[in-house]
């Protein structure tokens, strides 16, 4: 590989996708449904809550193509940079190069320009990116991410959700994606409220987990046997932090007590 | 129409180094040496904004003298090659040596074939795992690439704050002590420098994953503050 040289017109500036695009390593887009020919995996839930100190992230570990379980212990939930992080539901594949290009887009854009991105301006990158995925998109690669970090110009935790043409949308107390979205927002929903401590974020965040891998197959639930539990981190001032799966066995322990205690026995 | 006058390649070249050199000396020189715990890169530079020293990918850092525009140009090419070679192939595949080869060869291929030479010097820094995997790597305007030990000077007078260097460094010492040598190099006998005039950075041996650290002037003005005899805070 030789240094990358450009003339002032074809300068690519910052922008690390552009630069990748200028290079010729950007992936073909496949030019019939991809889904039709051979099964793509698939099938997530990933969710983000806002709460006073920051933001808790979180998302399942399964993926499956058809009804095959690909994988127990795939990761959905990636820090961005420091202060940010994201979360993917969709073609696994795709998916996680996104991720990839994401991240080193920040990272470039700050080594390049010397400071970082504002918060809206990683939402926004982020924004293009799905919309320059719809072609994939439409022929059955979808990627719907959730982005998450603590704004340090407001000191505070903001959610962005997005939809699969690029379209953006800042959500004020929580987030999801994924195919079991639907239920893991609603138990978000029921047991939300603004004053929630971080520790009370979380265990609200491994319950809609929990619920959403009770009513959807292709979300993994939390794998006792196996140690395979989600990806959880909160996002704060000091940065994004992964708990360890220690901490989430034995909280998913108490969880599933609470939940035998609450069906009083009966199966 | 008259033939080009006969010029010597010899002369050529001579004329050239002398264009490049007299640049180079009209900036401010910067040191870098390695300590206990990294590598420490410190410049002398009056601008907060504009950035000698800078990060280059996770363990790597960049310097340069000289013609600002110039060697900016040099650093965002690093950065483009590092990140590009990372995302290709993998984070570890990225190296200080390989970077250097591709810079010796530009500056090189610079210096004989345009209009003029590049006046800068730059400096590609790695920092290993342990003290051996340390590489400091001086790169001069004509592509001439050095591979340097314990410390290099980049900059007019090399020479003069060469030998204070050579006085004062020694292997495997502090931060501390690495900060002192340098500023106390780049000052000279006769002259004080100010915590706003130096840039200081260092690449963290034992650091996260980006190792490459600027130094706060608070932190420079703890190291330098007790000894004021070269420095005036």
């Amino acid at each position: 590989m030789t240094l990358p040289s450009f003339g002032l017109s074809e300068d690519p500036g910052p922008d690390f996708a552009a630069l990748v695009r200028r290079m010729g390593l950007s992936p073909v887009v496949p030019d019939s449904p991809v889904d039709a020919r051979l099964t793509v995996t698939h099938g997530t839930t990933c969710v983000a809550v806002r709460y006073p100190g920051g933001v808790v992230m979180a998302g399942d570990r399964r993926a499956t193509s058809g009804n095959f379980i690909s994988h127990r212990t795939i990761e959905k939930v990636f820090p961005a940079d420091r202060h940010s992080g994201v979360a993917i539901a969709g073609a696994a594949g795709p998916a996680i190069e996104m991720v990839r290009l994401f991240q080193l887009q920040l990272e470039h854009y700050e080594k390049v320009e010397g400071a970082p991105l504002s918060l809206e301006g990683k939402a926004n990158q982020l924004s293009q990116m799905v919309r320059n995925h719809l072609p994939a998109a439409m022929q059955g690669l979808a990627v719907v991410p959730i982005f998450a970090g603590f704004d340090t110009a407001r000191a505070a935790g903001r959610l962005f959700q997005y939809d699969v043409t690029g379209g953006r949308y800042e959500e004020f107390d929580h987030a999801s994606t994924g195919s079991g979205q639907m239920h893991a927002s609603t138990v978000i929903k029921m047991g939300w409220r603004g004053t929630l401590s971080a520790d009370e974020t979380i265990d609200l965040v491994l319950r809609a987990l929990y619920e959403a891998s009770d009513e959807d197959s292709a979300t993994g639930g939390p794998d006792l046997l196996r140690g395979i539990f989600p990806v959880v981190a909160t996002i704060t001032s000091s940065g994004f932090e992964r708990l360890e799966d220690a901490d989430l066995e034995a909280r998913y322990l108490s969880i599933l007590g609470q939940v035998a205690t609450e069906r009083g026995g009966s199966r | 129409m008259t033939a080009p006058f006969y010029v010597a390649p010899e002369q050529m070249m001579q004329d050239r180094a002398d264009y490049a050199r007299k640049g180079i000396a009209r900036g401010r020189a910067m040191v870098a040496c390695i300590y206990d715990q990294g590598i420490l890169l410190c410049a002398e530079n009056p601008s907060r904004m504009l950035r000698k020293i800078s990060e280059i990918y996770d363990r790597i850092a960049f310097a340069g003298v000289g013609k600002y525009n110039e060697f900016d140009q040099l650093r965002i090419a690093g950065v483009r090659h590092a990140d590009l070679k990372g995302f290709s192939f993998s984070r570890e595949d990225v190296d200080a040596r390989s970077l250097a080869n591709q810079y010796a060869q530009m500056l090189g291929q610079v210096f004989t074939h345009e209009m003029k030479p590049m006046e800068v010097e730059i400096l590609v820094a790695e920092i290993g795992h342990d003290s051996t995997g340390d590489q400091l790597f001086h790169i001069l305007y004509d592509g001439t690439l050095v591979d340097e030990t314990g410390w290099c000077v980049l900059g007019g007078e090399a020479e003069a704050i060469g030998s204070r260097m050579k006085e004062q460094w020694v292997e495997g010492g502090t931060f501390a002590e690495a900060l002192q040598a340098a500023v106390d190099a780049l000052a000279g006998p006769d002259r004080s420098l100010v915590v706003s005039e130096i840039e200081v950075a260092v690449l963290d041996r034992a650091g996260p994953r980006r190792a490459f650290r600027r130094v706060e002037d608070e932190d420079v003005t703890a190291v330098l503050g007790n000894n004021d005899t070269n420095l005036d805070t």
